[in-house]
């Protein structure tokens, strides 16, 4: 029987985190996403679930946690925005050198710096482009709704542990704070020892008989010995690349014009299609859902059909050179975005797309 | 009694512990990491922790102890082991979980960590190093350096007015409501390393017995980068650090009490 | 009156010279190798008077290498 229920993204991550199985939870207040903690607090699943959930003293500390708890095998998450997941790049280097699988939450905040607590996409290079220290990359995963939000805790934890690596979602203060119906996962129970054990044959968890001693390290001196361990993150990353892109497509198969956009933005340029579309313009988007690995064929492909693309992001233009390594050139690639917090509408939407694409006006026969 | 009649097994009395893998260690010779490596290798097999427990390793000398003593281990970014503690511990309550830190490491860039795992009263042992000086990167100043004491970045002596004072961690550990036990120790004579192992066990009992934070501070040399033969180091310690660090138990509570 | 013969082994190749078993010896047994050195260029302890141990470990106990092995028999007189 399905469960449906009005709530925040944040507290639905909250939800689908002990519905999932999660083992433990460490996090730090800040705002826009700090429901998280407060919600885990108050539903108590270290007495059902048996789930740990921790008030860090620190996002360093919380992240810590997290790549303590993943060396023992057990599922673990945390969250916060922008200016503490900057706080926790050094422990997401470690989880990624270390091959631990694990979830992480950026409920997004404009920034630099402390900046302010409206929703923004800034910090899509520091998701993407790896963010700490070394060669790496973690599954990145964009919500626009809060059924997103909860689904993609169980699927972050899923390709995290089937890749061992860590993973992302990349939300907003807008998918954080709305509230929205969402239809809740049934609850699953918690991996058993014997499980864990099976699952990751890796985790520092014990000996417990086995014959030799697990070290989950990020260390290696012989360089010779270092690279090999890069060429094992890398062919792990072309697989991802090659099993796991994601992106949702509207409009596109006769658009002549295509809007990319992900997360909540992404909803105010598909409203802004629909009241082009009623006035005839054919405009069409594709959704990224995975921003790393980033859907760079499907849109060549869309953009193929198309005189030109605009990437609307919340943010001065991040994603947009991606879209334009995506279509190498062959199609002109424009970039709108607003900053500091604030999230345009529809209308402002659609006058950027006239701006660049002046045209546009007379394709509608 | 000639020797081959007295080298044999049943006369044996003091052996290399089954937990010290076969490595020879990265240590410069007369090291104290090496006299509490094997009290720790000791202790687990004679204790029976071997397939219970998980050690986390610190950024410093003892980044390799995961290579040495043959348990399972998680190497941590510098200074966070505690946190990795924490969660290692929460998420598995049967576990022993312990720490092995220097001075840098727990005192300096991991303050935060160390004091708040031991104020939250984890149920971990943290075994700390302190022998003043960064060994690792070339013998630089430590949180528990001694005034005028002589560093790569004092190369003048330890000033407080610019450098700050020794920072008597353990002490300051003590006062928390969190930590069971909290006791400085040294592996100097072979008293010095009886006394160090009887005060490792019970941080461990304390842990699997879930009464709080221990804490096991062993004074200890950097022959190195105290730029002295092992055997001066020892003097130099029992004359200059064991005044500002003396040995003892700073904090004992015992179970019934607590 | 019993007597308390001792014997020590050195693992001389795992040995680092350091010195540190010599001063714990109570009965001046070890020394370092004067000339000779191990695969690692140390100057390895070695027992220079076997037959005055007396078997009570301080060696092996301040031993940073984990690289002495000691025995010990108590002759009771009991035959």
């Amino acid at each position: 029987m399905e469960e449906v229920r009005l709530m925040k993204g944040n507290e639905a991550i909250a939800h689908a985190a002990i519905r999932y199985g999660c083992d433990g939870y460490f996090g730090y207040p800040i705002t826009p996403q700090s429901e998280v903690l407060e919600t885990l607090s108050e539903l108590r699943p270290w007495e059902s679930t048996g789930m740990v959930v921790l008030q860090a003293e620190s996002e360093v500390a919380a992240i810590n946690m997290v790549y303590g708890g993943a060396a023992t095998g057990k599922a673990v998450m945390t969250s916060s925005s922008s200016p503490g997941v900057s706080l926790k790049q050094e422990g997401i280097s470690y989880l990624a050198a270390s091959e631990l699988p694990a979830l992480i939450l950026n409920v997004m905040r404009g920034g630099p710096g402390l900046g302010t607590i409206q929703p923004s996409q800034a910090d899509y290079f520091q998701a993407t482009k790896g963010g700490g220290h070394g060669d790496y990359h973690m599954i990145v995963l964009a919500p626009a709704t809060v059924q997103e939000m909860t689904d993609f805790v169980a699927l972050g934890f899923d390709l995290s542990f089937k890749y061992r690596t860590p993973a992302m979602i990349l939300a907003d203060g807008v998918v954080g704070q709305m509230m929205e119906k969402v239809v809740l996962p049934p609850f699953r129970p918690r991996r058993s020892e014997e499980e864990i054990r099976r699952q990751c044959p890796w985790a520092a968890c014990g000996k417990m008989g086995r014959d030799h001693r697990n070290v989950v390290t990020s260390l290696e001196l012989d360089s010779a010995k270092m690279e090999k361990n890069n060429e094992r993150f890398q062919a792990t990353y072309r697989a991802i690349e090659a099993a796991e892109v994601r992106y949702q497509e509207y409009f596109t198969e006769d658009a002549d014009y295509l809007i990319v956009a992900f997360g909540s933005i992404a909803r105010i340029c598909l409203k802004a299609i629909e009241d082009a579309r009623e006035a005839g313009l054919k405009i069409g988007m594709l959704r990224p859902i995975t921003l790393w690995p980033f859907p760079s064929e499907a849109i060549a492909k869309a953009a193929a059909r198309t005189h030109g693309i605009l990437t609307v992001e919340l943010n001065a233009g991040q994603m947009v050179e991606d879209v334009r390594l995506a279509v190498g050139g062959s199609k002109p690639v424009y970039h709108f975005g607003r900053m500091g917090g604030i999230v345009p509408n529809p209308n402002e939407v659609l006058a950027a797309l006239k701006s660049h694409f002046p045209e546009i006006e007379s394709s509608n026969k | 009694m000639t020797k081959e009649e007295l080298i044999r097994p049943e006369n044996k009395v003091y052996s290399r512990p089954r937990l010290l893998t076969e490595v020879n260690t990265h240590y410069c010779p007369g090291c104290s990491h090496g006299v509490v490596h094997r009290i720790i290798a000791e202790l687990l097999d004679e204790m029976g922790l071997e397939d219970i427990a998980i050690g986390i390793a610190p950024v410093g000398c003892a980044v390799f102890a995961y290579n040495y003593i043959d348990i399972d281990w998680i190497e941590a970014a510098h200074g966070r082991a505690p946190a990795l503690a924490t969660a290692a511990s929460r998420l598995n309550p049967d576990r022993l979980v312990f720490t092995y830190q220097g001075d840098g490491d727990l005192a300096a860039i991991g303050t935060a960590e160390t004091i708040h795992a031991a104020n939250r009263g984890e149920n971990i042992a943290i075994i700390f190093i302190n022998n003043a000086i960064y060994g690792m990167t070339g013998g630089q100043m430590a949180p528990t350096t001694l005034l005028g004491m002589k560093t790569a970045t004092t190369p003048y002596g330890r000033r407080a007015d610019l450098n700050g004072y020794p920072l008597p961690i353990s002490n300051l550990l003590a006062q928390l409501d969190g930590t069971c036990y909290v006791t400085r120790q040294a592996v100097h004579t072979p008293a010095a390393v009886r006394k160090a192992k009887t005060a490792i066990k019970k941080a461990f009992e304390n842990s699997l017995a879930k009464r709080g934070t221990s804490i096991v501070e062993i004074v200890s040399t950097c022959n190195s980068g105290w730029k002295l033969s092992p055997a001066q180091s020892n003097d130099w310690m029992v004359e200059h650090m064991f005044e500002k660090y003396p040995l003892g138990d700073l904090k004992n509570v015992e179970p019934e009490k607590k | 009156m019993a007597k308390v013969y001792g014997a020590v082994t050195i693992d001389s190749k795992r040995c680092k010279g350091c010195e540190l078993c010599v001063v714990a010896c109570p009965a001046d047994v070890l020394q370092l190798e004067p000339q000779e050195v191990n695969d690692r260029g140390y100057h390895y302890a070695y027992t220079a008077q076997p037959s005055s141990c007396i078997g009570c470990a301080a060696c092996a106990t301040v031993c940073p290498d984990a690289c002495i092995e000691v025995y010990r028999f108590v002759d009771r007189g009991e035959k």
